[in-house]
């Protein structure tokens, strides 16, 4: 089944946030973001803007009724900056305008009085200055220590891998629309429209029960709407509760990329190492993450970089330590992946590292070490695992060893031009990691003409969630896809949500959904037994037909539903769900935090022009573990896009900060992502169709997330294409690969008589020098 | 009153002809299908069809609206999404379907857009056609494949064309609505009515907007400004004895699909598919590139290794190569402005050639580009010139290394000499486009690109 938005979307007459028809006297809205990355806010000169035509107001912390306060997991970061500033870009003052143009002039002309204070970008430097955003965590298995002795390799190293922007090409935005009775209604570009209320509600100091938020859709999100649409929704409430005016703030790109965190940017170091058969027996990591300047995701993300902090691995002696570090960056984020794919960089590191020094292919320690069914994960849960039989199924059917064989060929004949080969295991869990988030509820209506309607706590933003829902319930009640219709999410029709977030949307959704239609379902068969004299357990509905021990009764969907109706039976249910089984001691650092594991494994070749530095993607060819695809299209297509933005985030995607804090990849003309030309030339996706009972609705494993991490071994294809070009390069492990950091290694450690030895001279976060 | 064709209903309006094209679409007729993503020609949500009359024949081309002036609209067809949507899917909206091609849907009428031109070209239909014709449309979510999948068949739906006009067949195959077919009649009506209004001589000037609008867009919406784009004086791209012969209001595209450049640079679209994108080289005019002064222009860089001379409107010549003064400090007054270029065309015994590389291959500006044009005479270097771009604050020409190279036998050492002088020739800086290191390192081995791919017998060590 196709994606049900697709009609709509490729005629145009699909809603984004800016396409919402406008109520007459709608005020415009545009913030001014600090233009220094950290320093004390004296005063703002406000007069020059207020004397710009049609500027209405401009609103300050003062203003804010409520608390000035946004923080979600910890009560860290103002709405608005008050007395100090912590990053480029934090919001200062709103200002509201007759017209978008006059909005934005005015904040041109606000004169902010700022004393700059020392400004920390690099995450090594807030730990040592001990800027932490928590405690640091440790997961550890077995004993690392006593493992050492027993090891006959030991590697260490350090790792540098830069953030991504998400790009949505929908920038962030809010409509605030006052309603009566000291309500609003708040239309938000947001995953999480409760976090959107509850926002608006602290900062206003409103009960909850005033705020209405509707999301129809999002123009993409990837994360970077879960948490950081919150503060556009709240400045425009702000504004309409001040004025009793609808007031909308549709971010401009340059504002966007300016104001809202990213990916997070991790420093590590590692120590890895392997006994004489080359198992993996020991394994270090401290991870630095670059949070930015407050909290938002972050505590999140570090936990799930410890759970993913061994990929698909199994090793018995771990120790890994993660550090929340506060920069005067924008607050990193959520982003697809949501600090899996960092943690597992490091890993791939450490085993290319091991590899290089004992000139063996990395594949070789990959596939030895892949964890088994049974296997302990380094918090505890014990490993469902498909990883052996994903590998085994991508080297068989993508012929490896040939393609290998073709790729040495290739080499050995092509001066110029180096191919490399990668293997790239995923192994990620599906769960919020904060197992409490692990819930989700469904209002189903069936109307008395046989129509059904159905709300949740989902938020489409591309993903395909409604589709698979509608299917739910179409499957459920066995009637055709058009007679069911899903509605804008709506936090008056689904309360307390979790955002669409952590590639649980789907479950979580789909299971309420699936609950719903059952409790209506038992009812209306009570009500076809009733009427046709047999019990409920011998009715069933196929394809729109009410059947009794399987044989026709001339009683359709349609009829049955009216039956229902005139005995006054409900033809409503409201559902919650909550993923069984999940538990974590986060003392202990133990327990049982995922209802299941997606694994998979991805083949990816790349060809470096080693006169020019720059590179193209051959092919990824993989094998994903789908369980039972409910939505084989929908599916191929998270896992292509996943791919895709995986490989950018490796390859191009260069987010810029220099050392004053200040963004230098503001705009798509500086910050590129993968083009048309760009992808691979070949993406192949086969199916393990596992069997396995598992907790995924309908078995139909979660696939948001976990393709991303497939992008992780273009990184390490043009790694090995480099070495082929010259064995003695240099290529620290530091992300991306950009055609800069290529040519640099291709040259590396080479006579090069003209022109001197180039120091690296690009640090993690691609800054200026 | 500027006056046009928007879908299917005649536009006058009074609004600011600096406004950018999108806002008036968007905000002012409420035809919201076409998206604001980027705000700088970058990202292809805001992409629209504008059709004219070239030559008598009705043209179409793809623009990035929200760098288009409101101006440029005067006297054509305006197309979007929802002109082109019927109330049952065209073939290009159900092939994005078939294929999954749409997922958040935020890029998709862009994308439908730029393959409703690649419909209306009068190229021959090729699947490479296709593609470069989205090249300029990006999407975040699908990561491409199901997109090139439509676009393979798409090119194949619009190969049985033959040689019907393409808009009588989009019409026929219900590509486009039926009202298409009355088009070419209106706007020739709609020109003969069109009464220019005169600009004042000193108001600022505009071509395809794709550099103005992105620098700065707000101070130029409300102003009083000369629309040159369609300047019929200021067009054409001819062959004239050895000479060939531009208007400074010929765009990219222009040149690509020229007869004699294609005859004199077998590799032009090779060349041409590095520099932007296909609806920014619709818009883009190669004079706009060279006033413009950015240290990194490609078609600069094309044309100062072609030697090319410049006429400005008060009748005086310029060679390109002195256009420039320092970072964006022109050789030129207020009230000059560029009518036409010329420049030598290669003979038999001229070989050129053009690199640029930059982060993304494709619609990215250039860490570093360059030309060289060299001379052969009996096995000697006769003359050379070697353009570079991104290395010093304005794009110029290597003088030395060309110096050094001229009278010299083309190899080996040779090449890495010349690699040594022009060393001495950039001051490089770091920014964005990649540190200055590797610029220096870049440059050398463009200039070794340049030779091997000149003289492929050529043992050039990298």
């Amino acid at each position: 089944m196709k994606n049900i938005d697709a009609k709509t979307h490729v005629s145009g007459t699909s809603v984004y946030l800016d396409d919402i028809p406008l109520i007459q006297g709608t005020l415009y809205g545009a913030a001014l973001g600090s233009p220094v990355a950290h320093g004390v806010l004296h005063q703002l000169q406000l007069e020059e803007a207020l004397r710009e035509p049609d500027v209405i107001r401009i609103f300050t912390a003062a203003d804010i009724p409520g608390d000035n306060q946004i923080g979600g997991i910890i009560k860290d970061e103002p709405l608005l900056a008050s007395d100090h500033v912590h990053f480029c870009g934090m919001p200062i003052a709103f200002v509201v305008a007759r017209t978008r143009e006059a909005a934005r002039a005015a904040v041109k002309k606000i004169k902010a009085d700022i004393t700059p204070l020392p400004v920390i970008t690099d995450p090594r430097e807030a730990q040592a200055q001990n800027q932490l955003i928590m405690p640091p965590r440790t997961f550890s298995q077995g004993d690392t220590e006593q493992a050492w002795r027993e090891c006959a390799h030991v590697f260490a190293g350090a790792v540098d891998i830069n953030g991504q922007e998400h790009l949505y090409i929908e920038t962030q935005g809010a409509y605030v629309v006052p309603q009566e009775n000291n309500s609003l209604r708040v239309y938000s570009s947001t995953q999480g429209p409760t976090a959107v209320q509850r926002t608006v509600s602290t900062t206003l100091g409103q009960p909850m029960h005033r705020i209405e938020v509707v999301v129809t859709r999002l123009g993409g999100g990837f994360g970077g709407k879960e948490d950081q649409a919150n503060t556009w929704a709240a400045l425009c409430a702000l504004a309409a509760w001040h004025l009793g005016k609808p007031v909308k703030y549709a971010l401009h790109r340059m504002e966007d990329m300016a104001m809202t965190g990213k990916r997070h940017p991790y420093m590590a170091d590692y120590k890895i190492g392997l006994d004489s058969s080359l198992n993996i027996i020991a394994y270090e990591v401290t991870f630095f993450q670059n949070a930015g300047a407050a909290a938002d995701l972050s505590p999140g993300v570090l936990s799930r970089t410890l759970f993913h902090c061994t990929n698909s691995y199994y090793i018995p002696n771990v120790h890994a330590t993660a550090w929340s570090c506060r920069t005067h960056l924008p607050p990193n984020t959520a982003f697809r992946g949501f600090g899996g794919p960092q943690g597992m960089f490091v890993i791939e590191a450490a085993i290319a590292h091991a590899a290089r020094v004992l000139q063996i292919d990395a594949a070789v320690i990959q596939q030895k070490n892949l964890i088994k069914t049974g296997d302990e994960f380094p918090y505890g849960q014990i490993a469902q695992s498909e990883a052996g039989a994903c590998w085994q199924k991508a080297a068989t059917l993508y012929d490896a060893t040939g393609w290998k064989q073709a790729v040495d060929a290739f080499n050995a004949t092509h001066r110029l031009q180096k191919k490399g080969l990668a293997f790239m295991p995923v192994c990620f869990g599906i769960s919020f990691t904060n197992t409490m988030m692990n819930h989700a509820r469904s209002l189903v209506h069936v109307y008395t003409d046989g129509s059904v309607c159905i709300s949740t706590g989902a938020v489409e933003m591309g993903q395909g969630v409604n589709t698979k829902i509608l299917q739910v319930a179409a499957q459920i009640f066995s009637i055709r896809a058009d007679r069911v219709k899903l509605n804008p999410t709506n936090t008056i029709n689904i309360a307390n949500t979790s955002p669409s977030a952590a590639s649980a949307t789907a479950d979580l959704n789909g299971k309420a959904t699936l609950m719903a239609c059952n409790a209506i379902l038992e009812r209306l068969k009570e009500v076809a037994a009733t009427a046709l004299d047999t019990k409920a357990d011998a009715v069933t509905i196929v394809n729109e037909q009410v059947l009794v021990n399987r044989e026709p009764t001339g009683w359709d969907w349609q009829q049955l539903v009216s039956a229902a109706f005139t005995k006054r039976v409900s033809l409503s249910e409201h559902a919650h769900y909550a993923t069984p089984e999940i538990h974590f001691d986060t003392v202990k650092e133990k327990g049982h935090p995922f209802a299941y594991h997606v694994y998979g494994t991805a083949i990816l070749e790349v060809t470096v022009d080693c006169l020019r530095g720059i590179y193209k993607m051959d092919a990824v060819k993989v094998v994903h573990d789908f369980g039972s695809s409910m939505n084989p299209d929908i599916d191929r297509g998270q896992i292509e896009g996943g791919i895709v933005q995986g490989i950018g985030w490796m390859t191009m995607e260069e987010v810029i900060f220099d050392k004053e804090g200040r963004l230098r990849s503001n705009a798509l003309s500086t910050y590129k992502v993968p083009d048309i030309y760009a992808v691979p030339e070949e993406i192949v996706i086969d199916a393990l169709r596992s069997t396995a009972d598992n907790l995924a609705i309908f078995r139909s494993k979660a696939v948001g997330e976990p393709p991303l991490m497939y992008g992780i071994g273009a990184w390490f294809a043009l790694r090995n294409a480099i070495l082929q070009f010259n064995p003695e390069a240099d290529i620290p492990f530091i992300t991306p690969m950009t055609p800069e950091k290529v040519l640099m290694a291709l040259y590396s450690n080479k006579e090069k008589g003209i022109i001197q030895q180039h120091e690296a001279t690009t640090s993690h976060l691609g800054i200026d020098q | 009153m500027l006056r046009f064709i928007l879908n299917n209903e005649d536009i006058g309006t009074t609004l600011s002809p600096g406004m950018p094209l999108l806002d008036f679409i968007r905000y002012h007729q409420h035809l919201t299908g076409t998206k604001a993503g980027c705000n700088e020609g970058d990202c292809g949500a805001c992409t629209i069809l504008i059709g004219d009359l070239h030559n008598g024949e009705l043209r179409y081309r793809s623009f990035t609206s929200c760098l288009t002036p409101l101006g440029n609209a005067r006297g054509k067809h305006i197309v979007t999404i929802e002109g082109v949507s019927m109330p049952s899917l065209n073939p290009i909206q159900q092939a994005l379907i078939d294929n999954s091609a749409t997922q958040c849907g935020f890029c998709t009428p862009g994308f439908v857009m730029s393959l409703a031109g690649f419909c209306l070209s009068r190229q021959v239909p090729k699947r490479r056609r296709a593609i470069a014709a989205i090249d300029g449309n990006i999407c975040r979510c699908t990561g491409y494949k199901s997109i090139e999948k439509t676009a393979s068949i798409i090119a194949n739906f619009v190969k049985q064309r033959n040689e019907t006009d393409p808009v009588t067949f989009a019409v026929e195959q219900q590509i486009l609505p039926s009202w298409f077919s009355g088009i070419e009649e209106r706007l020739k009506k709609l020109t003969l009515s069109l009464n220019g209004e005169p600009a004042a001589a000193g108001t600022p000037i505009v071509g395809g907007g794709t550099d103005l609008y992105v620098q700065k867009p707000e101070d130029i919406r409300e102003q009083s400004l000369r629309f040159f784009f369609d300047d019929p004086s200021l067009k054409g791209i001819s062959r004239q004895g050895n000479k060939c012969i531009f208007g400074a209001s010929s765009t990219a595209t222009d040149l690509l699909e020229s007869a004699v450049m294609q005859e004199y640079f077998p590799q032009l679209e090779n060349y041409i598919k590095l520099v932007s994108s296909t609806p920014i080289r619709n818009m883009a005019t190669i004079a706009g590139n060279f006033i413009n002064a950015s240290p990194i222009g490609d078609l600069t860089i094309f044309f100062l290794a072609l030697d090319t001379t410049l006429e400005f409107n008060t009748g005086r010549i310029l060679p390109l190569r002195q256009l420039y003064k320092g970072y964006k400090q022109l050789n030129k007054t207020e009230e000059e402005y560029v009518c036409r270029c010329w420049f030598e065309l290669p003979d038999k015994d001229t070989l050129f050639h053009f690199e640029k590389v930059s982060k993304r291959t494709h619609l990215d500006i250039a860490s570093v580009n360059t030309a060289i044009c060299i001379r052969m005479q009996d096995g000697y270097i006769s003359k050379a010139r070697i353009s570079a771009g991104g290395l010093n604050p304005v794009p110029g020409l290597l003088t030395d290394t060309a110096a050094f190279l001229e009278g010299q036998i083309p190899d080996d050492a040779l090449v890495q000499q010349a690699c040594a002088i022009a060393q001495k020739e950039i001051s490089p800086i770091s920014d964005a486009r990649g540190t200055a290191d590797y610029k220096r390192l870049l440059l050398e081995q463009l200039i070794k690109a340049h030779f091997i791919t000149l003289f492929p017998s050529l043992p050039i060590q990298v």
